[in-house]
């Protein structure tokens, strides 16, 4: 039954970008954790540990997220677990915002001066002591606008779960299109929320770059 | 676990699979090629062109930076097509590819433009060159060396986001892996292998990169 895009319709899909930031928000929990490891094992005088951390970062950052997607969605299950599209879409997403994260990170750490390394060694501190209280706090400031910045791409990269069916904003203009079949209307919609959620973070990177430029 | 990896069962789709690798690289170079261009053009404008240009050219950028590829693609596709502006899934494909990559490259070259010193622009004009000329014998050179290696990170990717058109039914990389899973069933295998070529590329297309800026930046020196 064909029937026009009304106001309702875009209330839908309003509510559908609930699931597009809902998977964003935790996808980078999840994966910042993994990430602030992944980075700490780049950096630490261990070489073996070093090249772990490069060759998985290389391993994501070389594949397109939609295979990884399609790995864990169909590969999860040959180990038994019974997965759902959203499990899938965590999992997979969490994975790819962590060997991003990771990379930012690493460049924020190595970024601090080395001169702060032996001056804390310098006080006695021992290595995670130095990491703890000299270098993660520096790191973390440098780190906030390119952070942020990534998010943009992660909530952006949110709606390749619709190819396995996740109804987040993209599969919800989908459904929408199929009902309405309006689709420059329905698409153009779904881009502006998209556009309102990542341009708002855009600019607040913007903004945390400015302020944290001039504080330095 | 007792399930039996059979990765034998893709053999026989090995010519579909060398012809979605030849699909993507060439959907892939041709993005590239016309996505530069835009690139260029748009952060010429951005930098000096007149005030509406520059207004035009950074609402055309912040529209392709913030929504997703997905999305732009179905506008394309379906949104043209319903006003009557028909595309087949490649001609789609590489017209969404290009506009993103453009909106993206503009912001990098942009950015190497603005690194370049304003006493290099100051010492263009003081030889007589006219705008343009200064744009191009004297910045473009330098700003692209200075931003060679975002640029080139920023190519890799639009290449790993062609998989992305396979969801329009471009017969890319990934669309050929969708047809195999429908034939042969073994969607871990078929991803797998998938992925790991993807890897493959992108290993091989950063060390062409890498060759490259030797090649024009390091082996002879700016002139």
């Amino acid at each position: 039954m064909m029937r026009e895009f009304g106001f309702d319709d875009a209330v839908y899909l309003l509510l559908a970008a609930r699931w597009t930031v809902l998977l964003t928000v935790v996808s980078a929990l999840i994966g910042g954790a993994i990430a602030l490891f992944v980075a700490i094992l780049r950096i630490v005088p261990f070489r073996p540990a070093n090249w772990l951390a490069i060759g998985y970062i290389n391993l994501i950052q070389g594949t397109p997220i939609l295979g990884q997607l399609f790995v864990f969605f169909f590969g999860l299950s040959i180990f038994g677990l019974n997965v759902d599209a959203w499990t899938a879409a965590v999992t997979a997403f969490s994975i790819y915002a962590s060997a991003f994260l990771a990379e930012i990170w690493r460049g924020s750490l190595q970024s601090v001066p080395k001169t702060q390394w032996e001056t804390s060694a310098a006080l006695g501190l021992k290595y995670v002591q130095r990491l703890r209280y000299v270098i993660i706090p520096q790191a973390v400031r440098i780190s906030i606008p390119p952070t942020v910045g990534f998010l943009v791409q992660l909530v952006k990269n949110t709606s390749l779960a619709s190819v396995i069916g996740f109804v987040e904003l993209t599969r919800a203009g989908q459904i929408m299109n199929n009902t309405t079949f309006a689709p420059m209307t329905v698409y153009l919609t779904v881009a502006a929320i998209y556009f309102v959620i990542c341009f708002s973070l855009s600019q607040a990177s913007v903004k945390f770059e400015r302020r944290y430029h001039v504080a330095r | 676990m007792n399930y039996n990896f059979r990765f034998g069962a893709l053999a026989p789709y090995w010519d579909d699979i060398v012809e979605g690798v030849v699909l993507t690289l060439q959907l892939s170079a041709i993005a590239i090629l016309i996505g530069l261009l835009i690139g260029i053009l748009v952060a010429a404008l951005r930098t000096g062109g007149p005030r509406l240009l520059q207004i035009l050219a950074k609402s055309y950028v912040e529209a392709f930076r913030n929504t997703p590829l997905l999305v732009q693609l179905f506008i394309v596709f379906f949104g043209l097509s319903s006003l009557g502006l028909r595309f087949s899934a490649n001609e789609a494909a590489l017209l969404a590819l290009s506009l993103n990559l453009g909106a993206y490259s503009a912001e990098i070259i942009r950015a190497g433009i603005e690194s370049v010193h304003k006493s290099q622009r100051e010492a263009g004009f003081a030889l007589g060159l006219n705008g343009f000329q200064v744009f191009r014998y004297v910045i473009l050179f330098q700003a692209l060396k200075a931003i060679y290696p975002a640029l080139t990170s920023q190519f890799i990717l639009l290449m790993l986001t062609t998989s992305i058109v396979s969801t329009i039914g471009a017969n890319e990389l990934f669309h050929t892996a969708s047809f195999i899973d429908s034939r042969t069933f073994r969607s871990f295998e078929v991803y797998t292998a998938i992925t790991l070529i993807y890897l493959v590329l992108t290993l091989g297309f950063r060390s062409a990169f890498a060759a490259f800026y030797w090649i024009v930046f390091v082996r002879r020196p700016a002139r």
